[in-house]
């Protein structure tokens, strides 16, 4: 078990090391950010200045060095445009992301989860059919277009619901549709699949044939194992929680992390946008890491260390 | 209309021998059909340029909603036609994700040999590309690569080939090992070909359907990250216009012209719609086992 969380923690931490490489690379490969910022025809002396100021005179070796160890210390430069540390003005707009993508989440799986299961055990039925209408639906129909059609009409046509900006719950509930609906659909999806696929199963057959009534069988032995296809999509919801937001947020023009990435990147604002890069990189492989434990809480052959061709 | 025509004659082309094709997957078929049709006469189609102003036709709504067959679909604010930015978009929207596909199912089926021939480090290293872009958010990824290096045309349509390639390095990979442990990788090779010439002649047509299985799948997501893209203006640039940028452009008037936003919004998902119906379906007929 041990050595199980070790690799998982190494190959974490790789991937972070990864990131801030990619970071690194990119941001050296796209030319020399004196001139991207301080425009070409500024004087030498400026630009001298400048790339001493930000240490960009110095060996690529070196550079990398002191970038891994200024991120290491937390220090991830400032802002380009107004100065301010970069870190500062990314950590102001999580509450305001968070607000929007935990309930968004809750929809996902509080929607997606029971209605792919139930079109599982009522597999060719009527509600099956819906359910799977509605969850291909979910996930061809941008987030985009339904937040805006949403907008049309609950803000424009029937003036229920503000049609953006941050002002109280109601203005909420828009967002949180547009986000959740499309991940609800997906999860919808893969919970049917896992579900039928462990349905299908010859240990299911057994449980029924010995006279366990159904709803034991469905609870003991078909639940716990479709938990794990399912666990790792909505991991992947939860290291989406930074991420996840940038189209939605633009739509509703909302205040959090994900807009500030799309000015970041429209102002070339480097710095703000390799803070944005970690943050995210960081929650995607601590949801990641927290998965790949669950796995072997879920199941025990996964851990590893155990002998193959246990459990059922 | 003479687009019309096609869709029926590639429809009824192929008789098949087993079930027909479902209603549905016809549809679908019909509809992408008539959309490379559009995205192939777009020059002959659109009625005006996509730049072309009428400034006298602002704002216009389209027919049905008190405007003529001047602009069938209406005008934007500045009184450029929107059926013809429609039609232009479609190009473009199209171009890019076909473009894009096919990079990603070249670069990643070759890493996928690549890490089937030579195992060992080689293998490792394309694993860890592997894990590492599956497991980063894409967009985010490429936000900051558009914030590095700026934004062109062939660069975009570069970085939206990026997208998937993972998919298919993975399962060129698996069935690569499996196609060389089986007789006739080895029988070719005993009798001296060279690797590639086993790779491109044996291999590759023996895994190709699964590997167009796994494009069909990643098709309608690369149209929806490139009109996501387009729409936050960080994708196509103006002049130039796709179905995302219309989107985008069209969310400023909301109130006054839905027009704007609607047509290409229906474009976009009735596309992706009719992709994913037939990818799912052609991966139930030739390899259920893919996800």
């Amino acid at each position: 078990m041990l050595r199980f969380v070790a690799t998982r923690l190494g190959r974490a931490l790789l991937t972070i090391t990864l990131v801030v490489t990619f970071a690194f690379i990119v941001l050296r490969l796209s030319g020399d950010p004196a001139l991207i910022i301080m425009s070409p025809d500024a004087p030498p002396e400026a630009l001298a200045a400048f790339r001493e100021a930000w240490g960009l005179d110095e060996p690529i070796w070196l550079q990398y060095l002191k970038y891994f160890t200024a991120i290491l210390q937390g220090e991830l430069g400032q802002s380009f445009r107004d100065g301010r540390p970069a870190i500062e003005l990314v950590a102001e707009r999580i509450p305001a992301t968070l607000m929007l993508t935990l309930p968004a989440l809750a929809l996902k799986v509080g929607l997606g989860i029971p209605a792919g299961m139930y079109a599982a055990l009522h597999r060719n039925s009527m509600t099956d059919r819906v359910v799977m209408t509605f969850a291909v639906a979910g996930f061809t129909v941008p987030s985009f277009v339904l937040g805006l059609l949403l907008v049309l009409v609950f803000a424009v046509q029937l003036g229920w619901l503000p049609s953006g900006g941050q002002d109280g719950w109601r203005s909420v509930i828009l967002p949180v549709i547009a986000m959740g609906l499309g991940g609800a659909g997906v999860l919808a999806r893969f919970t049917r699949s896992a579900m039928l696929e462990v349905l299908g199963q010859p240990y299911i057959r057994t449980a029924s044939a010995k006279g366990v009534p159904w709803g034991l069988v469905v609870r003991g032995h078909a639940l716990p194992n479709a938990a794990i296809p399912t666990v790792t999509v909505v991991g992947f919801m939860v290291g989406s929680l930074m991420a996840g937001a940038v189209v939605v947020e633009s739509v509703f023009s909302w205040p959090g992390v994900g807009r500030l990435m799309v000015v970041a990147v429209a102002n070339r604002d480097l710095a703000v946008v390799q803070c944005i890069l970690l943050l995210v990189s960081a929650t995607m492989v601590t949801s990641n890491l927290i998965v790949d434990l669950l796995y072997g809480v879920l199941d025990p052959r996964l851990r590893g260390t155990a002998p193959a061709g246990g459990g059922h | 209309m003479s687009e019309q025509a096609l869709p029926q004659a590639m429809v009824a082309a192929p008789p098949r021998q087993r079930a027909a094709i479902p209603f549905g997957v016809m549809l679908a078929i019909s509809w992408l059909v008539f959309m490379v049709g559009v995205a192939l006469l777009a020059d002959v189609i659109r009625p005006y340029g996509i730049t072309t102003m009428d400034l006298r036709a602002r704002l216009q709504p389209p027919i049905g909603f008190g405007g003529d067959w001047l602009h069938p679909l209406g005008t934007d604010e500045l009184g450029r036609d929107v059926f013809s930015r429609l039609v232009e978009s479609i190009r473009m929207s199209l171009l890019i994700a076909f473009g894009a596909t096919i990079i990603a199912a070249v670069f990643g089926t070759t890493m996928g040999f690549l890490a089937a021939h030579f195992r060992g480090w080689v293998e490792q290293a394309v694993l860890m590309l592997i894990d590492f872009q599956a497991s980063m958010p894409f967009l985010i990824l490429a936000l900051s690569v558009l914030a590095f290096f700026g934004n062109s045309l062939p660069l975009f349509i570069c970085l939206m080939g990026l997208y998937g390639w993972e998919r298919h390095a993975r399962i060129s990979r698996g069935l690569a090992i499996a196609a060389n442990a089986q007789g006739y990788a080895a029988a070719v090779r005993q009798l001296g070909a060279q690797p590639m010439r086993i790779y491109m002649k044996h291999v590759l047509p023996n895994i190709a359907s699964t590997l167009i299985v796994a494009a069909t799948l990643s098709f309608p997501e690369v149209v929806l990250l490139e009109s996501g893209l387009s729409f936050l203006g960080l994708g196509v640039q103006p002049p130039m216009t796709s179905l995302g940028n219309m989107v985008g452009y069209g969310r400023e008037y909301i109130t006054r012209a839905p027009w704007i936003l609607l047509s290409p919004s229906v474009v976009i998902v009735l596309t992706t719609l009719s992709v994913s119906i037939l990818g799912d379906w052609l991966r139930d007929r030739l390899d259920p086992t893919l996800t």
